[in-house]
């Protein structure tokens, strides 16, 4: 899976424009899939199965887009400012290389500042494109860039600027490559827009008006030094949310996800996280409603460029995700 | 998609008429969420340039231009016809204390007069005077709370708590600029009547004249909701911070600038505009030799964020005239910039086939 992952998370696809991810994940699902469409929002909605009696239809959804930044303003001697796509922290910038969608790299640096404990805001924060003036700088405004990393194999941890969420495009696909038969019409949602809220899933469950919704997404973690205080840690297993900022798994969804997990011997975490939320929040107010879970993979420095997963969690989750829409569903 | 190379010379244009209608529309009171005024104007102006007109349960008009051609590829043009104010909360003997409505800096309503109730009772948001202030006081702005909305005594018994006030600015044409209280997003509303006037035959031009932006795109959306349109045009007017800088420095934050053209939207907090669209008009505007802008990207937001996420998802961009000074009491636009606006928007109708939605993004 490890080609795989590679070929997605150094895809570029900030929001809204996640053409280059898109096209990767089409060709991967092609000869896997019983139907293949693209929305008017730019959602790769992929169909395995039909519904039969007792069969549900479900929303997978896993978004393709990364955060990124996008031009604002050329001055004269060619340099670059910005705004940010999605929630960019300043923190992790400078230094930091950016790649344009047309192709021209650049780096990030900032102002001179008089003290040495500040952090540059992102108004004192620019991309120097390597330019000798306006006249030749390779951007214009409304340009947008994501930032350059390739990923590094660490053994079983993975970093990558773009775990957040192609490893759950990378779990989508190879869940739908070992779905041997289901009762169930399952959608694999390859969404857009998920980082600047969830604008992408909002249209395709309404398109699709599923019964039930399971979003795969990152989620972050409490086992680093001093970290944030929160129960989930890498390597132990794929997490269940329970709830997050935005949205309040339906307590039967997860009762049947711990539940399977237990009974597969597959090792699994109750995810509380308290800020942030994912697809499922859009997939839980579509229309009058639908039951939604998360099936979350830990990840560290969410939002940096180096995001860090591991690999057996990942796996743990494509298998237990095969499992859960692999079999009849009861929920209660 | 390549833009249908229409000859310029059909294109329709600002006349003394357009803005006549767009004087009646910007003086007329439209806060949201009671915008009678404008829809009245509306519904009186489209009257015989729209086969179904209807106006919904939020107080959007609804307007449908049935295409006389085939493939015909539906387009919902959105304008607002809301403006921010004003709203009177509570109050005695003619001093009312007033809410705001919409995005609406305090710091600039002492002094101004308004507008008030449904029959534009005349007012004053009353201040103390350099007098009687001590220097400590002016060096702070008045709050919210310390303002008051004076309509006098006898008035004062005409008028009551949730009745809207806005600015009493009158509009003007100045050279070549035009002034006035609400020409957001009054210069969007005259543009969609003039785009309904000049429909092409081959669009099915879904008009909504929508309530409640300036409070959060609440008409919009169900606007949106209601027409299910293939593509979306929000037509809007956005603020232009071009002023010189104290100290001569360029400024790297003006969002638009006057004399620029037409803004075309990339990303704004709400939207993040169709690619295929962005890119039909800057070719669209090329191919005419219309100016353009690019509306730097950042917050603020049009009806287009409303829209897009309506139903299975909806492609959309927002085009806007430059205004300096928005939702002040005199909004500063350009008559050029919004004559390319309409040129811009025509041609783009124009040419426009179901085959753009079949491109690469």
């Amino acid at each position: 899976m490890k080609p795989l992952i590679k070929k997605l998370v150094e895809a570029v696809g900030p929001s809204g424009y996640e053409g280059a991810v898109r096209e990767l994940v089409k060709k991967e699902v092609a000869k896997l899939a019983d139907d293949v469409r693209v929305d008017a929002l730019g959602n790769l909605i992929v169909r395995k199965g039909k519904q039969g009696s007792g069969g549900l239809r479900i929303m997978l959804s896993a978004h393709m887009d990364e955060i990124g930044i996008i031009a604002t303003h050329i001055d004269e001697n060619g340099f670059v400012r910005f705004t940010t796509i999605g929630d960019v922290g300043p923190r992790t910038l400078i230094g930091g290389r950016v790649q344009f969608l047309n192709g021209a790299y650049g780096v990030i640096a900032g102002e001179w500042l008089t003290g040495t404990d500040q952090v540059h805001s992102f108004e004192k924060m620019y991309i120097d494109v390597g330019a000798a003036g306006k006249a030749d700088c390779p951007v214009k405004i409304g340009d947008l860039a994501i930032f350059d990393r390739p990923m590094l194999d660490l053994g079983s941890r993975l970093v990558a600027k773009s775990m957040d969420d192609r490893i759950a495009v990378a779990v989508l696909i190879e869940t739908l490559r070992k779905l041997k038969d289901t009762p169930h019409e399952v959608y694999f949602v390859f969404s857009t827009q998920e980082e600047v809220g969830t604008r992408g899933a909002t249209t395709a469950a309404y398109g699709i008006d599923p019964d039930l919704g399971i979003a795969v997404d990152v989620t972050g973690t409490g086992d680093t030094p001093k970290g944030m205080r929160m129960a989930v840690k890498l390597g132990a297993g794929p997490a269940v949310k329970v709830r997050d900022g935005g949205m309040l798994s339906d307590p039967r969804v997860v009762r049947w996800m711990a539940d399977t997990a237990e009974a597969a011997k597959i090792p699994y975490q109750l995810e509380i996280l308290e800020a942030g939320s994912t697809d499922a929040r859009a997939i839980q107010l579509t229309r009058a409603g639908v039951p939604v879970g998360c099936l979350s993979i830990p990840c560290r420095y969410i939002h940096s460029p180096s995001e860090m997963v591991d690999y057996n969690d990942v796996q743990h989750a494509v298998s237990l995700l095969t499992i859960l829409i692999s079999n009849p569903i009861h929920l209660q | 998609m390549t833009p249908k190379k229409t000859s310029p010379s059909t294109t329709p244009l600002i006349g003394t008429e357009q803005i006549a209608l767009l004087e009646r529309l910007s003086n007329a009171v439209a806060v949201s969420g009671a915008e009678h005024e404008v829809r009245k104007i509306v519904l009186a102006e489209i009257k015989d340039l729209a086969d179904d007109i209807k106006v919904d349960a939020l107080g959007n008009v609804l307007a449908t231009k049935h295409a006389r051609q085939e493939p015909a590829l539906r387009v919902m043009l959105a304008a607002h016809m809301d403006e921010v104010g004003f709203m009177l909360v509570d109050g005695e003997d003619g001093l009312y204390e007033f809410a705001t409505v919409g995005g609406i800096d305090v710091r600039q309503l002492p002094g101004k007069t308004v507008l008030v109730g449904k029959d534009h009772l005349p007012g004053v948001i009353g201040a103390k005077p350099i007098h009687h202030t001590t220097p400590d006081e002016r060096r702070n702005a008045i709050s919210l709370d310390n303002l008051r909305i004076d309509v006098g005594n006898e008035n004062g018994k005409k008028v009551h708590p949730g009745d809207r006030a806005t600015f009493a600015t009158r509009f003007q044409q100045l050279g070549p600029s035009l002034v006035g209280k609400a020409l957001d997003d009054r210069l969007g509303v005259v543009t969609v009547i003039e785009l309904l006037r000049h429909a092409p035959a081959h669009i099915e031009l879904l008009a909504a004249f929508t309530v409640q932006e300036e409070v959060g795109l609440r008409g919009a959306r169900v606007a949106g909701y209601a027409l299910d349109p293939q593509l979306a045009f929000a037509l809007d007017s956005t603020p232009a911070g071009d002023l010189p800088t104290w100290d001569g420095e360029e400024s790297p934050r003006y969002n638009t600038r006057l004399d620029g053209g037409p803004a075309i939207y990339v990303a704004d907090q709400g939207t993040l505009s169709d690619p295929r669209l962005i890119r039909y008009l800057i070719q669209t505007a090329e191919t005419f030799g219309i100016p353009y802008q690019i509306r730097q990207p950042g917050g603020g937001g049009t009806d287009a964020g409303a829209i897009h996420k309506q139903r299975a998802g909806i492609p959309v961009v927002s085009v806007s005239v430059p205004g300096r000074y928005a939702h002040t009491a005199a909004l500063v636009a350009r008559l050029d910039d919004w004559q390319h606006t309409l040129a811009l928007m025509y041609h783009a109708l124009e040419g426009l086939t179901p085959a753009i939605l079949d491109q690469e993004r």
